[in-house]
């Protein structure tokens, strides 16, 4: 009962970094149509920022807001510089393009700041927290990153659902050529959905850098796992891609808690596979599959 | 009448290599081993990609079982080496091979219904779960972390003072060039037909009778047996199988090297191979050249120039040739017209200058036909003849970036 | 050009990649007017739209809306010029909800314009009031017909280009667009470049009327002249 406790509350903790990673591929995805392989990339590069503000200023909130900035500010940039040019390509291009922003930027990161591993501050104190003497498995750092992942996909649901920028950003991305005769700038607006990708990819580096340390290749695995989740919960859906990040956490805890660290990659493999057994486009997949 | 032209170009490239490789020291014959590895593995991808229209962000994982079904194989079965010395090894091959090839259908039957990114998510996740998790957990069979040795012997007949290296390079070279053979036939064959159908429109395929099912999990099998060899070729050529050898790195580095080099072509497939296997090779020794310090960086740093300078190369090519390198090299030298450009665009052109009389709405319903959409051409003929001028950018299949092509068509830059 | 044209088109060249669709085709609306452009398929009548639009790039004329020159502009500003363009069949956004969907078309209007905008378009529209939260994909055809008029009406444009309204519709609907078309004129002076196939329809409420063949402005008439000319209506019309 205790371990079953630990592995569900350590897996939220987990899923909801995922779920912030499969967010910001979810933004993209939506937007352009685009897969992007350097999110995590671009979340390593904001971390990195983050930890040179941190040591700085010695303020942690200064680096977390440095971070998120970092990450609005490159997901445009990104989009704006090397994106662009491919998005009227085809998708393999694209695809391609990211594949190589993510090389670029992790051979940067380590001509910057070196290849070794570097501790990265948690917000909160990592001690287990307990409620007498029974522990949770989870510490108030924990807490705060699922909270914060939480939040801003709430915030981030708001938005899209009650201001007008929010249907700006529906718009553009279900009928971008309706959209641009009702006179939405939608080249704007897909620059601006990079721009929030970017800020999703910065909050899970920030969030869970403190427990893998820093270094060029810091996000690779956690892109691996942000993009299952967000395959599994569907590309289309934001809403998915919470849902899925939250199941693959608490699946891949349960399964590295319960039989061991090895099969872990492939449970997640089989959990995918099963999931698109039943619904091929993702759990919350609006359009219908094409049936042949 | 095609049979004969690829044998006597697999022929032609043969006595090339044959006569490079006894020029050059063991150190380039095993780049060029190692090459042909690639060259295969990436052109079955580029069969899968660039004419079936699925994409595989796992093939290194068909890789990796074709090198350990080869060292397995060595290591296990012991009548083959005993009973045919030398060239057992392609004996191997041939079952390695069947192997992957239903491996690859497999993945190819569970992979039928997805598309996109889901199917990309999927191949991903294997390219992670399988060499690294297999090879670890069952470690007393495939070797864990230390991996599994192979060994080649070169044939007595060849004498004993023939070089190791280079009977290595003809192996895996002859290896991959019948591979390429066989793709470049299956390619123009009805099958290739049917795949290139399948990928420009679905439906429209299914509806003239093409197995679309069966067709999509053909060419996994065919791309996961290509891979294969190219794996066993890998595996002989680094006389040792292990799990790092088979990352996700190797999978995207294929990926990457098929869309380079130019999807669909198995000229393409070597370019990008080439820069695949050669690039980051080559800027490491500048890198290193220079004291091991660029520009007055630590040396710890300098390690990363080449990787970073490789992704700006990556980014670079796909923004200068959009249809990857053997695109670029068509458009540079081959005729005006690319492959099926010419014909089916200037049709279109034509049929709009049809004379006043003829009921002009007879060309729009061929239009509208031809790209299987709505009952009613009328004035998106001009869209309709477009995509088919765009010839190799017809995997978006999704509504949203399939208008939004056709507006930037229109429009230019926004 | 007057000062009452809403809308006028002057000589244009336009067309998709290396194909030329329009060959110099001039068309002036007249402030308050419908003007229907007629012709067969391919004719170009949905690429004169495209263009007017900003969607296709004009290579040669002139377009002028409202007294601005809006040639080349993108599309997204000449929607701000006062120029709504309807396109032809699914225009709605499938996705968004019918009251998102009218949002959509005002969200370039002040605030306080927006929500007097959405009541107008309910008090005319009442079917889609009731239809407000549902996805508008749910629609049936007419009434997307109607969603897409109401949300581009929802800019308050001077010009409206409507490609096809009655593409896939019932009769009995056709006329009720049509009817909903002309009232619009009448009600508030809107200017309107009709775009059919459907010739007698779009003749019976126009006040002028274009006819295109090849890209080429055949006849341009009084609505009531063409429907009478006999020759023309058996050669290019087709009734």
């Amino acid at each position: 009962m205790q371990e079953f406790v630990e592995f569900t509350l350590g897996g939220i903790a987990s899923g909801m970094v995922y779920a912030a990673i499969a967010l910001s591929l979810v933004l993209i995805w939506r937007g352009t149509r685009i897969l992007n392989f350097a999110q995590g990339g671009l979340a390593m590069l904001t971390t990195y920022l983050a930890s040179i503000v941190i040591s700085r200023t010695g303020s942690y909130w200064e680096g977390f807001a440095a971070g998120l900035a970092a990450g609005l500010v490159l997901g445009a940039v990104a989009e704006r510089t090397v994106i662009r040019p491919v998005e009227s390509k085809g998708p393999m291009n694209a695809v391609i393009v990211t594949i190589g922003l993510l090389i670029f930027i992790e051979g940067l990161a380590g001509i910057i700041f070196g290849g070794q591993y570097r501790s990265f501050p948690p917000a909160f104190s990592i001690v287990g927290l307990r409620i007498g003497s029974f522990s949770l498995g989870i510490s108030r750092n924990d807490v705060f990153t699922a909270g914060a992942v939480l939040a801003a996909a709430v915030i981030l649901a708001v938005v899209f659902r009650y201001t007008p920028v929010g249907l700006r950003l529906r718009a553009a991305a279900f009928g971008p050529q309706v959209a641009r005769l009702l006179g939405v700038r939608v080249g704007r607006v897909l620059t601006l959905g990079w721009a929030l990708a970017g800020l999703f990819g910065a909050l899970a580096g920030v969030l869970v850098t403190p427990s893998t340390f820093l270094y060029p290749n810091s996000m690779d695995a956690i892109f691996v796992l942000g993009f299952t989740a967000a395959v599994i919960g569907g590309l289309d859906s934001p809403v998915g891609a919470v849902v899925g990040g939250l199941i693959l956490g608490v699946v891949l805890e349960y399964v590295g808690g319960y039989l061991g660290s090895d099969i872990v990659p492939l449970f997640g493999l089989a959990a995918l596979v099963l999931v698109l057994m039943v619904r091929p486009s993702g759990l919350f997949s609006a359009a219908t599959t094409r049936q042949v | 009448m095609t049979l004969a032209r690829h044998l006597a170009a697999a022929a032609a490239a043969a006595v090339v290599i044959a006569l490079i490789s006894v020029q050059l020291g063991s150190y380039r014959d095993y780049q060029i081993a190692e090459v042909a590895a690639y060259v295969i593995a990436v052109a079955g991808l580029t069969v899968l990609i660039g004419l079936s229209g699925q994409i595989s962000v796992g093939n290194g994982a068909f890789m990796a079982l074709g090198a350990y079904a080869t060292a397995l194989l060595q290591l296990r079965v012991p009548w083959l080496p005993a009973h045919l010395g030398g060239w057992s090894i392609v004996v191997i091959f041939l079952i390695s091979v069947v192997v992957t090839a239903a491996g690859g259908a497999v993945v190819g039957v569970a992979a039928a219904r997805l598309r996109g990114p889901y199917l990309a998510g999927a191949t991903l996740l294997l390219a992670v779960a399988f060499p690294a998790a297999v090879a670890d957990r069952y470690a007393g069979v495939f070797g864990g972390d230390q991996g599994l040795g192979v060994t080649v012997t070169t044939p007595a007949a060849l004498g004993p003072a023939f070089p190791p290296t280079r009977w290595l390079t003809w192996l895996t070279c002859a290896a991959a060039l019948a591979g390429l053979v066989l793709l470049a036939n299956l390619a123009r064959s009805r099958v290739g037909r049917s795949w290139r159908a399948l990928r420009d429109d679905e439906v429209a395929a299914a509806l003239s009778g093409i197995n679309v099912a069966r067709l999509r999990v053909l060419a996994f099998v065919v791309s996961a047996a290509s891979a294969g060899l190219g794996g066993s070729l890998l595996a002989v050529v680094s006389s040792i199988v292990s799990p790092g050898a088979y990352t996700l790195s190797l999978s995207i580095g294929l990926l990457t090297a098929a869309v380079i080099g130019g999807l669909g072509s198995l000229l393409g497939a070597v370019w990008g191979s080439l820069l695949l296997a050669l690039i980051p090779g080559y800027l490491s020794n500048v890198a290193t050249s220079h004291g091991g310090r660029l520009f007055g960086l630590p040396s710890g740093a300098t390690s990363f120039v080449p990787i970073a300078a490789y992704g700006v190369v990556l980014i670079v090519v796909m923004l200068a040739f959009p249809s990857g390198i053997q695109g670029g090299l068509r458009r540079l030298f081959g005729p005006v017209a690319p492959v099926a450009a010419g014909p089916l665009a200037r049709l279109a052109r034509r049929g709009r200058r049809a004379p006043a009389g003829l009921p002009a709405s007879r060309h729009g319903l061929a239009a509208a036909r031809h790209r299987g959409s709505g009952p009613r051409g009328d004035d998106r003929r001009g869209q309709a003849g477009e995509p088919s001028r765009r010839s190799g950018r017809r995997h978006a299949r999704t509504r949203d970036t399939h208008q939004r092509q056709s507006e930037h068509q229109e429009e230019g830059t926004r | 050009m007057s000062a009452g044209t809403a809308l006028a088109v002057e000589g244009i060249e336009a067309g998709y990649g290396g194909a030329v669709v329009l060959h110099g085709v001039t068309v002036a609306v007249p402030a308050g007017t419908i003007t229907a452009v007629l012709g067969a398929n391919g004719a170009g009548k949905t690429t004169l739209l495209r263009t007017v639009s900003g969607m296709v790039r004009p290579r040669a004329g002139r377009i002028v809306a409202g007294g601005a020159d809006v040639t080349g502009r993108r599309p997204e500003q000449i929607s701000r010029a006062g120029v709504a363009h309807v396109p032809e069949g699914q225009g709605v956004i499938a996705e968004l909800t019918v009251e998102e969907n009218l949002r959509l078309g005002g969200l370039n209007r002040r605030h306080a314009e927006r929500a007097a905008g959405l009541a107008d378009a309910y008090a005319r529209f009442p079917v889609l009031e009731r239809r407000r939260g549902l996805p508008a994909g749910t629609l049936s055809g007419g009434e997307r017909q109607v969603l897409v008029i109401a949300r581009a009406l929802m800019s308050r444009p001077r010009v409206l280009l409507l490609d096809e309204p009655s593409l896939g519709l019932a009769p009995r609907v056709v006329a009720q667009v049509m009817g909903l078309v002309r009232s619009l004129r009448e009600e508030s002076g809107l200017s309107v470049l009709l775009v059919e196939q459907n010739a007698r329809s779009a003749l019976s409420i126009a006040d002028t009327g274009i006819v295109l063949n090849l890209g080429r402005v055949v006849a341009a008439a009084p609505a009531a002249d063409l429907a009478a000319d006999v020759s023309l209506r058996r050669h290019y019309l087709g009734f």
